[in-house]
């Protein structure tokens, strides 16, 4: 069953584009830095974790659990967006975030192999709740900078920062 | 059938912050603001409101008096990030964006090296990857020149200067042609981190034995084993004597001490001596009683 899945995920990474929950997400061909050669196989399981960390980071901000990082996120990640709910909780409000479309191209695999960097160009919308009452709805169109480790099963988020367009 | 005013009822369940939709443009913000620095953010009109300033990485709330200006104080708002800010009355919700740029200066390194043990003379064999951050752990985007030195004692230092992309840079370099171990540094500003490669020899280079005899044996023992650049083989390292009579042959591994390698072979003329360590072949001798 699993088989035919990773099949379809690389036919569609191959392909540059392919829809799923986190909207439409677009592949951009790959241009390294760095002399480490980078496998499909490799590019697809970092894109397809890259895309389940921002699942579990809308999750969490949505529902306040920093237990709900722990699978896709470590280090400095990790701890500032757990703090950031921390934060949430203490102020009574929560965000809730709707990504509309990722724009994704790995620019640096480092010579050892221990880590990955892309840019994703992304859209996605803001709901800010304060005591569960809508404060606001705002589009947001920007670009973060990921960087990703090997753990035993898959990659994780180890920075994952927006900077200006 | 549901009346109309029941269906818009559901809409604005099913949506509700359609009406909640925020007055973009209102807010007066800066558009980008260092990590940690300290910014206003004027309001007008009267009253109360509240003041929110939200991302991923960050969350502020304030209760604000409308026609002051709000001040976001140092440290505050240090992680770098894309916020969306509101300023929420009871009449209205103005909203606004602003980027949190990392801090220029550079106070920490991720800095990886590989291999942390390698021969000496080796093209490229050591690579190293860095990430640059600020004071709050910020990943400095700003391309920032990161200077790798590899140095050895009584051999010259040998330093690579690369400047950043998004963050991340990377070198190659070769390791040195002296045994030891080597101090790699990475330098960025007034930030370093060091790392420690064991340099070791490598294959050596004319393998040479010699034979004589000693009473009903022939004793074998090799010259002072030195690999090319002449740093001497490391003690340990195994070499193989072979010794071919009549049909017959007698291997005997020895491993190197204090830089020779020493075996003893029955003594029988006509035999074919022969002596190896890895992949290296060294010399051979026929055994014609004496050598």
């Amino acid at each position: 069953m699993i088989r035919p899945l990773v099949v379809l995920f690389s036919m569609l990474v191959a392909s540059g584009a392919f829809a799923a929950d986190q909207g439409s997400v677009q592949v951009e061909p790959t241009t390294l830095q760095g002399p480490r050669p980078l496998a499909k196989q490799t590019a697809s399981a970092v894109i397809r974790d890259y895309l389940d960390a921002w699942q579990s980071l809308g999750e969490a901000m949505n529902q306040n659990r920093a237990d709900l990082l722990n699978q896709d996120f470590v280090g400095v990640a990790k701890e500032k967006f757990a703090a950031t709910i921390d934060q949430q909780s203490k102020l009574g409000i929560h965000a809730h975030y709707q990504e509309r479309s990722h724009d994704i191209k790995i620019i640096f695999y480092s010579p050892e192999g221990l880590s990955i960097q892309l840019v994703d160009n992304i859209e996605y919308d803001v709901q800010l709740l304060d005591h569960e009452k809508v404060v606001a709805t705002q589009p947001v169109h920007t670009r973060y900078v990921a960087v990703l480790t090997p753990t035993e099963v898959r990659w994780k988020v180890r920075v994952l920062q927006a900077e200006p367009l | 059938m549901r009346s109309v005013a029941g269906f818009l009822a559901s809409l604005a369940i099913a949506f509700p912050v359609v009406p909640l939709m925020a007055q973009s443009g209102g807010l007066n913000l800066p558009k980008n603001i260092e990590a940690g620095s300290t910014f206003s953010i004027p309001t007008a009109g009267s009253g109360n409101a509240v003041l929110y300033i939200a991302g991923p990485a960050e969350v502020l709330k304030r209760d604000v008096q409308l026609g002051q200006p709000v001040a976001i104080a140092a440290g505050d708002l240090d992680n770098a990030g894309h916020y969306v800010v509101v300023l929420s009355s009871p009449s209205s919700a103005e909203t606004g964006e602003l980027d949190v740029v990392p801090a220029n200066k550079p106070a920490a390194i991720s800095f990886i090296a590989k291999p942390s043990r390698l021969p000496v003379g080796l093209q490229n064999g050591i690579t190293a990857a860095v990430y640059v951050f600020d004071s709050y752990r910020n990943l400095i985007i700003t391309p920032t020149p990161v200077s790798f030195q590899l140095s050895v004692a009584s051999a010259a230092t040998e330093t690579r200067t690369v400047t950043t992309r998004q963050g991340a840079a990377w070198t190659a370099i070769n390791s040195a042609t002296k045994e030891g171990s080597a101090k790699f540094l990475a330098q960025a500003g007034d930030v370093s981190a060091t790392r420690i490669i064991q340099q070791v020899p490598g294959d050596p280079c004319g393998l040479k034995m010699s034979a004589r005899k000693v009473g009903d044996k022939i004793q074998l023992e090799t010259d002072p084993l030195r690999d090319c650049s002449g740093n001497a083989v490391t003690d340990g390292t195994i070499v193989t004597f072979t010794e071919s009579w009549n049909g017959e042959q007698t291997t005997v591994d020895v491993p190197l001490k204090h830089g020779v390698a020493e075996a003893e072979v029955p003594a029988y003329n006509g035999a074919r001596l022969s002596v190896a360590t890895g992949v290296v072949m060294g010399n051979e001798i026929r055994w014609e009683g004496r050598e």
